[in-house]
């Protein structure tokens, strides 16, 4: 759920007008000013948060971790607000009632961006691989958001309306539509073939867990592949992946198929890439 | 180039131990929470002073609860929806000075039990003879709790049975029958209830009586116009059971209150308790709702005030199932203990144990949530939890039992029940859109939890190792000294399981005192008879506890009324300080250890 955005996507600044420019977000900002409304509004109206130092501590953790290994291994200071975003989703993500997990799930999220990467890129989404480690690892004491938000439809619908905005703005909606279709198409497919009512197949689309998931973490620009096709074709091989893993009743499908189909995508996109160069490099020297 | 590699090197050793943390994390608390010996009396009583027998058969008990079968088109749900209905409570009925047990059933046509304490180490059931075993009667709903309290104070206690269906008040005609007293009393028709609890609000002698209603009281669950009874949310829910306060006006009338006085709740209540939790006299309400925020009523004697936000322990959302005071750090404070629900990788609620915040008394009281600290918070699909002081140490331990539906042990039900709770309030709240059950299983066959109290802040959980090893869908705990020995016995009701009667066994050289009070009343004022809201605090080495007497804690259950305080060696006891509930005050200086006082309030 990094989501830093990187310079090809943000719309070109030139020639407008420098009290606009100074009006208008950076689009560095968006992500994280849409994740705090989203935290706070859920947590004022909803009570959605364990408690304040438990998400704070994720945070803290989570841009600390960030300082001190960016500073090592690339040589400079990074800009918090990748590590501020992977904080505050492990702090909603998470639910625990014990304060440790936060910090090491924030731990665990950003270290692995240092941890694997390939070519000068990290493969896994930082908080994806941390929250489903820490799903998978500490099972006895971690759970993920599911179910402890409002089920009303109101807060649902500002959050999707508010989210498809942003993710609009950072050309990246396309990735959340086909994941929606994919997903209501699959739900319709394993109820047909389980005998589920179809609702109780789109249930989890409608709850919180999701909001996050499809605005926040497959969208994020770090670890999703370049090519706008590409995009789709992930997104739905995740929604395909997930439903598969439905079928075998895995309560945190998501997280998982992310977690297979993200960073296998990546791989296959850096090794086309470094194919592509070695082809073009004997060109070049011609 | 070096220097990177080694860099790289310990990055990689860090983010292995990050990933082997939880591993580490989870063998250091398992060994210091957990006693996993196995069970041998003479190891449990040289480690930790006493051991449970489950004597059920033995004693002549072999009641086996029935559930409910609903309305057929809960068919594919029906075990979730007819999860509930077994209930313990204890009551010296016939004033022998032998503490009874009066058992729930709830399948249509089913009967519950009242067992008569034989003095022998027997029970017999009398149920039938006395008129309140017949009380599941098709087209009346079926019972899900008892509690017992003399509100006419002729010193007979009187049953008001909980159910989903016509709530009951049965008069008792002094131990010899009961008389159903229902109408004359202006009960409403139907309530779908889990708990109720006798209590005095406004300290006028007569008990009043708080239900709280868990499915509305519209609904008839065997005849459903409408497949959307289910909450509304699993955390957010408000469209519950409606909440009753019926105030006793004497000679067997009640009038309906709650809302003149404060109360106005449609959460689904499961729990209630009542304690004087601010030294005012007068009891404030605690209720644990399940789907949502547990709340907490200050009672002024008029009127109740809703704080569970202000006070802390209405914030956070969980599935609130057992409300249960103790003062577990001898303090002469109550801390609170709802139970909710803990599953591996799925969901973590953990139970609170609300402890007062240091500093903060009267009106400001505050609770934090110390059950991680003490080691008590988790328990699995937790249900009713009692205190009780079960090794005569001196310090209050808590027993809980859990397991929500042990069918299928090889398939769970847990994926699906968390893919809908998740969903939509359209969705979650129409029970069609819950996938059949099939016979899965969801959070059963789980071990039970016997928390012993260090005194110090820490609880270990010894069930294991002192015979609590029973695996059924445990719902409602009692506490009670059945055999007048000076030791609290423990009684656990199953949803469709067996009654099971833990008698247990003490280091004699642990020592105890019981207090059985009887209030008075007259024409000038005075307590009820059954002196619920009476306090004792017990000062001895150095030490003080408090205790009051209850009309009704955990989760459909009520304690032995007679107050129980273990001393542990050799004590020194210096008085014990009686609050009546009409406000006065008794003092015994130098009580002796070892001894039941039975004691009546003084005019």
């Amino acid at each position: 759920m990094s989501q830093t955005i990187s310079a090809p996507l943000a719309p070109s600044t030139a020639g407008i007008p420098q009290w606009k420019r100074r009006l208008s977000l950076d689009n560095r900002y968006l992500a994280p000013a849409f994740i705090t409304c989203i935290l706070l509004a859920g947590h004022l109206s909803f009570g959605i948060l364990e408690s304040y130092p438990k998400t704070l501590l994720a945070i803290a953790t989570s841009i600390l971790v960030e300082m001190v290994l960016g500073r090592i291994f690339l040589g400079k200071w990074p800009h918090p607000a990748s590590a501020y975003v992977s904080g505050i989703s492990v702090g909603i993500l998470v639910r625990s009632p014990a304060y440790w997990p936060y910090a090491l799930c924030s731990a665990i999220s950003i270290t692995s961006k240092y941890v694997f990467r390939v070519k000068g890129r990290h493969i896994w989404n930082p908080s994806n691989f941390g929250i489903s480690a820490m799903l998978v690892l500490a099972a006895g004491t971690v759970a993920g958001l599911s179910i402890q938000w409002g089920n009303y439809l109101w807060p649902m619908l500002v959050i999707w309306a508010l989210g498809s905005a942003i993710i609009w703005r950072l050309h990246r909606f396309h990735i959340t539509a086909i994941y929606v279709a994919s997903f209501l198409g699959f739900a319709f497919l394993r109820s047909w073939m389980t005998g589920s009512p179809w609702l109780s197949e789109v249930a989890p689309i409608t709850g919180p867990m999701y909001q996050l998931f499809i605005f926040f973490m497959i969208t994020d620009p770090k670890t999703t592949v370049r090519s706008k096709t590409g995009q789709c074709v992930v997104v739905f091989l995740v929604a395909l992946v997930e439903m598969v893993l439905r079928l075998y009743q895995v309560v945190y499908a998501p997280f998982y198929a992310l977690f297979l189909v993200g960073p296998t995508a990546m791989l296959i996109e850096i090794w086309l890439d470094s194919r592509r160069t070695n082809l073009a490099a004997p060109v070049a020297a011609r | 180039m070096t220097g990177n590699r080694i860099a790289r090197a310990i990055l990689v050793l860090f983010f292995i131990g990050l990933l082997a943390t939880p591993f580490f994390i989870k063998r250091m608390s398992a060994r210091r929470e957990t006693d996993r010996s196995k069970f041998d009396t003479k190891t449990a009583l040289a480690r930790h002073g006493f051991y449970l027998e489950e004597v059920s058969h033995a004693a002549g008990i072999n009641f086996v609860h029935q559930s409910p079968k609903l309305d057929s088109k809960l068919d594919p749900i029906m075990p979730e929806v007819a999860s509930m209905g077994a209930s313990v409570s204890i009551v010296d009925f016939d004033r022998d000075g032998w503490p009874d047990i009066y058992v729930t059933n709830s399948a249509e046509g089913s009967k519950n039990h009242l067992y008569r304490n034989m003095h022998d180490g027997t029970f017999k059931d009398v149920a039938g003879e006395l008129g309140i075993a017949d009380v599941n009667q098709s087209g009346t709903g079926v019972s899900t709790g008892a509690v017992w309290g003399d509100y006419d104070n002729d010193g007979y206690e009187d049953l008001f049975l909980i159910k989903w269906g016509r709530p009951e008040l049965f008069h008792n005609d002094q131990g010899h029958g009961f008389t159903r007293v229902t109408e004359q009393a202006g009960l409403p028709p139907w309530i779908n209830a889990n708990t109720a609890i006798w209590l005095d609000y406004d300290g006028d002698g007569l008990l009043d009586l708080f239900v709280g209603g868990y499915y509305s009281e519209d609904i008839d669950l065997w005849h459903l116009t409408t497949t959307r009874i289910m909450p509304e949310s699993f955390e957010y829910a408000k469209n519950g059971g409606r909440k009753y306060l019926f105030h006793n006006l004497g000679k067997g009338k009640f009038e309906e209150v709650s809302s003149s006085v404060g109360i106005n709740s449609r959460r689904w209540a499961l729990a209630a308790a009542a304690a004087d939790l601010r030294g005012t006299g007068h009891p404030d309400l605690f209720v644990s709702n399940d789907y949502g925020v547990s709340e907490l009523y200050f009672n002024d004697g008029k009127r109740f005030h809703e704080v569970g936000e202000l006070t802390g322990v209405g914030f956070a959302p969980k599935s609130g199932m057992n409300a249960a005071f103790g003062d577990i750090l001898n303090q002469g404070r109550y801390s609170v203990y709802v139970s909710n629900i803990s599953e591996d990788g799925i969901l973590i609620q953990g139970n609170n144990l609300w402890v007062p915040k240091e500093g903060s008394t009267g009106d400001a009281l505050q609770y934090q949530n110390l059950a991680r600290d003490f080691g008590v918070e988790l328990g699995g699909w937790s249900f009713g939890a009692q205190f009780g002081d079960l090794n005569n140490d001196g310090t209050l331990d808590l027993y809980l039992t859990n397991g929500y539906i042990s069918l299928d042990r090889k398939r769970s039900y847990w994926y699906d029940f968390s893919k809908v709770a998740g969903g939509n309030s359209t969705i979650i709240g129409d029970a069609r859109n819950w996938p059949a059950f099939e016979g899965r299983s969801l959070s059963g066959y789980q071990t039970k939890r016997v928390w012993l109290n260090d005194g110090a802040g820490k609880f270990v959980d010894v069930a294991q190792a002192v015979g609590a090893a029973d695996t059924y869908d445990g719902r409602s705990v009692a506490l009670v000294d059945l055999w007048n020995r000076g030791v609290l016995d423990v009684v656990v009701a199953n949803q469709n399981g067996p009654l099971l009667l833990y008698k247990n066994t003490v280091v004699p050289e642990n020592e105890w005192i019981e207090f059985e009070l009887e209030g008075t009343i007259s024409d000038h004022g005075g307590s009820n008879r059954s002196a619920i809201g009476a306090q004792v605090t017990l000062f001895w080495n150095g030490q003080k506890q408090v205790q009051e007497v209850s009309g009704g804690s955990g989760f459909a259950a009520e304690n032995d009324r007679r107050l129980h305080f273990g001393l542990g060696r050799k004590p020194h006891i210096e008085r014990a300080l009686i609050r009546w509930p009409s406000g006065k005050l008794q003092t015994l200086d130098g009580p002796v250890a070892n001894k039941i006082y039975k004691i009546k309030e003084p005019l």
